[in-house]
């Protein structure tokens, strides 16, 4: 099987390390991976913060450059959403402003190809157990956009306990949001950080030296924080946990 | 990043000061994580409850698209049992009707059941700007009262106080207000609650006019329904002479059978409780029983505009249960008087700037008041999308767009204080738009990751104030990718 890999700009950016465990997990499974260059932004911080006009070019160079491809599949289950939940409603409201279809058409052919990381391991590949080995104790927080936004549901928690070595510790509170929201991080920066202090808080009490989560956008945040806090966690992508192996341990 | 980023006013200024209040923080965590816990409770016991969910969204609905037929049918039901309707179509031309009215029976105190109707529009300053003393008798809304206080929660207006404070609010306020509270009062649950029946007794049995509002309207039989926990309601609803129900246009039911969906759906999402303790309905008038007068003030003040939204509409799905409000992360830690409207929370966020407008600094920071979480929209008990519409009220602020306003399409310019980070939004877009400039992008913070401080200054403050950068990497992804897989698409 052939897919794209959509590692999203922030990513590409600021956590490559993500993005080469992304290639290193899939083509073990036995997947060929395609990193098409022409790929940028999903749109999702233009669209969220009001600039819904100025998102629309970008979700259609997302269609552009991803079109083609049989499979998309990212590391980031906001991005993920951007994708599935919010491109065809930009579609439909081009179309209700009588700009007619053409960007709907677009984007209605990327859809239902685009796959969070977590969502294509466990209904597409059909695995669970993915061969890898991390130990250590590790805390899951379920990100927003995975967990109401993509419905991913136990799907990492499958995933992480599958993995030799590992011990899964329950974190307090896992369901509410960290506080970073894209832009709310800085626009309400005070209760953005009053909520990121908490799930750090709510971290460390499960004693886990590793938070991880499907999210390097929550992660940046949520490990901006522990360290600001001086918790010695660590903030830790899924996809590097799953790509750790006894042969090749990720750090 | 530009300056708005962090210069935006009313809401994080708020927020602000709530945030850094120990005392605040805790009573609201407490009472919200409480509340919350037992609702999840209280709506698994219900095997449909997505079905009620559903029903309830379809009910308003259709009710909201047909609002104006259901209310001329209410208002014939109405007259026909022995009401009288009058129509206000803002805040002030209803408060004028309602102190006609208490003036017209010659009375100049009134006692109220909870509202959040005359709350919107600031009943009880109208009222006493007339002469006429209105007695709030929920006993949250009473603790809010005698202390001067706004409240910060729909269903539990006092929600921001614990037992010790309304312990020291009985003890000073409510002499002055009328029976004083017992010698040696405590805090405990009971004794306060004691002080209180004491406190209102008084007042419902001296009364002759009642103020209320509706949780339902009827249309088909004119019946109202107040749901309630204390009974103070039922008290106002049955004692005086003269009833004056303030209810929004889009309280409204076709039937009566539609209650049976509601009436589970309410209480299950606001206290948690399988059933209310009191649901009081009342149609019109009865001889030798209840009030012999009853008028019902129907108030628009905004609806009709936010109806004209095909987005935004939903919001007046609401039933204020404000489950939204008790998971709400950010409610949670800016409490109710930051969002400057009765509304509060994310029902708040999206209501507030339909029904007012998004002119002033406050209305047009509520849209950003949520990192978008979705767990309102999750617990929503008619499905209000408060996402969705959040993201389509900052379109508005920063786009500005054609809204509704008095029944007027009118073209709205973008919010001030938006101009550097449209700018910015309009760099990114281009950045992302050419992927060669992203990549140099990439590349010369790479080269400069050095340099790079630990801390931001000006607006990234907003950032680094209190949490730290990640690192930039010595390569982004797409030089790795390119240097190992060769670079070409689809070429491995």
């Amino acid at each position: 099987m052939r897919v794209a890999l959509f590692l999203t700009c922030v990513n590409d950016t600021l956590y490559p390390d993500t993005g080469r465990a992304v290639v290193k997990l899939l083509t073990r499974l036995g997947v060929e991976v395609d990193f098409p260059m022409a790929q940028t932004c999903c749109g999702q911080a233009h669209y969220n913060t009001g600039y819904r006009r100025e998102a629309e070019p970008l979700a259609r160079h997302f269609s552009d450059v991803f079109g083609e491809y049989e499979a998309i599949v990212t590391p980031s289950g906001s991005c993920g959403a951007m994708v599935r939940e919010l491109y065809p409603r930009m579609g439909a409201r081009a179309r209700a402003e009588g700009r007619g279809s053409t960007l709907a058409t677009a984007l209605a052919a990327v859809v239902p190809k685009t796959y969070e990381l977590t969502e294509f391991l466990v209904d597409v590949l059909g695995v669970t157990d993915v061969g890898a080995y991390y130990p250590h104790r590790v805390t899951y927080h379920p990100t927003c956009h995975g967990l109401r936004g993509l419905g991913l549901g136990d799907r990492p928690r499958r995933l992480l306990e599958a993995v030799k070595g590992l011990e899964l510790v329950e974190l307090p509170g896992a369901d509410e949001c960290c506080g970073f929201g894209g832009t709310f991080a800085l626009k309400n920066s005070d209760v953005s950080a009053a909520m990121g202090a908490d799930k750090v808080r709510n971290a460390e009490s499960t004693g886990a030296e590793v938070l991880c989560a499907a999210d390097n956008s929550c992660l940046m945040h949520i490990g901006g924080t522990m360290t600001r806090l001086r918790t010695g966690m660590r903030p830790v992508h899924i996809a590097e946990i799953l790509a750790s192996t006894e042969e090749e341990p990720a750090l | 990043m530009s300056g708005t980023f962090v210069g935006m006013p009313a809401f994080p200024a708020a927020a602000h000061e709530a945030v850094r209040n120990p005392t605040l923080r805790g009573n609201l965590r407490h009472a919200t994580h409480t509340i919350r816990a037992k609702r999840e409770k209280a709506v698994a016991e219900v095997s449909d409850w997505a079905q009620l969910r559903e029903a309830g969204r379809r009910i308003k609905d259709h009710t909201l698209r047909h609002l104006d037929r259901y209310l001329v049918q209410l208002e014939e039901s109405v007259t026909a049992a022995g009401g009288t309707v009058h129509w206000a179509v803002d805040a002030d031309e209803a408060n004028r009707i309602v102190a006609d009215l208490v003036k017209a029976t010659g009375e100049s105190e009134v006692v109220k059941v909870k509202s959040m109707a005359t709350q919107e529009i600031g009943l009880n300053e109208a009222l006493e700007a007339e002469g006429i003393r209105a007695y709030e008798t929920d006993l949250a809304e009473l603790i809010v009262q005698l202390c001067e206080d706004r409240p910060s929660h729909i269903l539990v207006p006092a929600i921001h106080r614990n037992r010790g404070e309304i312990r020291d609010i009985f003890v000073r306020e409510m002499g002055e207000w009328g029976r004083p509270a017992p010698e040696g009062l405590t805090d405990t649950p009971a004794e306060l609650a004691e002080a209180a029946r004491l406190h209102l007794r008084e007042k419902f049995l001296r009364a002759k006019v009642g103020i209320s509002g509706a949780n339902f309207m009827v249309a088909e039989t004119g019946t109202l329904v107040v749901v309630e926990s204390e009974g103070n309601g039922r008290m106002c609803l049955t004692l005086p002479e003269t009833l004056i129900s303030v209810v929004g246009i889009e309280k409204i039911v076709p039937a009566w059978r539609d209650l049976e969906v509601f009436l589970q759906t309410l209480p299950r999402s606001s206290t948690a409780e399988r059933m209310n303790p009191y649901t009081s309905m009342w149609t019109g008038t009865a001889d030798e029983d209840g009030p012999q007068n009853f008028h019902l003030v129907l108030i628009d003040n905004g609806r009709t505009d936010t109806l004209a939204d095909e987005v935004g509409r939903q919001a007046l799905r609401c039933i204020r249960c404000s489950a939204c409000l008790n998971v709400c992360p950010v409610y949670e830690r800016a409490g109710g008087h930051a969002y400057g409207s009765v509304y509060p929370g994310p029902i708040g966020a999206i209501l507030s700037p339909q029904l007012r407008g998004t002119a002033s600094e406050i209305d047009a920071s509520l849209p950003y008041a949520s990192s978008l979480c979705g767990a309102c929209y999750e617990v929503c008990p008619v499905a209000i999308d408060i996402p969705e519409v959040l993201v389509h009220l900052r379109e508005r602020v920063v786009a500005g767009g054609q809204v509704t306003r008095n029944g007027n399409k009118v073209l709205l310019k973008p919010a001030k204080g938006h101009a550097a980070e449209r700018a910015a939004m309009r760099a990114a877009r281009w950045a992302f738009a050419h992927p060669g400039a992203l990549r140099g992008g990439q590349r010369l913070a790479s080269r400069t990751r050095r340099f790079h401080p630990r801390t931001l200054p000006g607006p990234g403050r907003a950032w680094s104030g209190s949490r730290d950068l990640p690192p930039v990497p010595s390569e982004p992804f797409r030089d790795w990718w390119q240097r190992t897989h060769g670079g070409k698409d689809g070429a491995k």
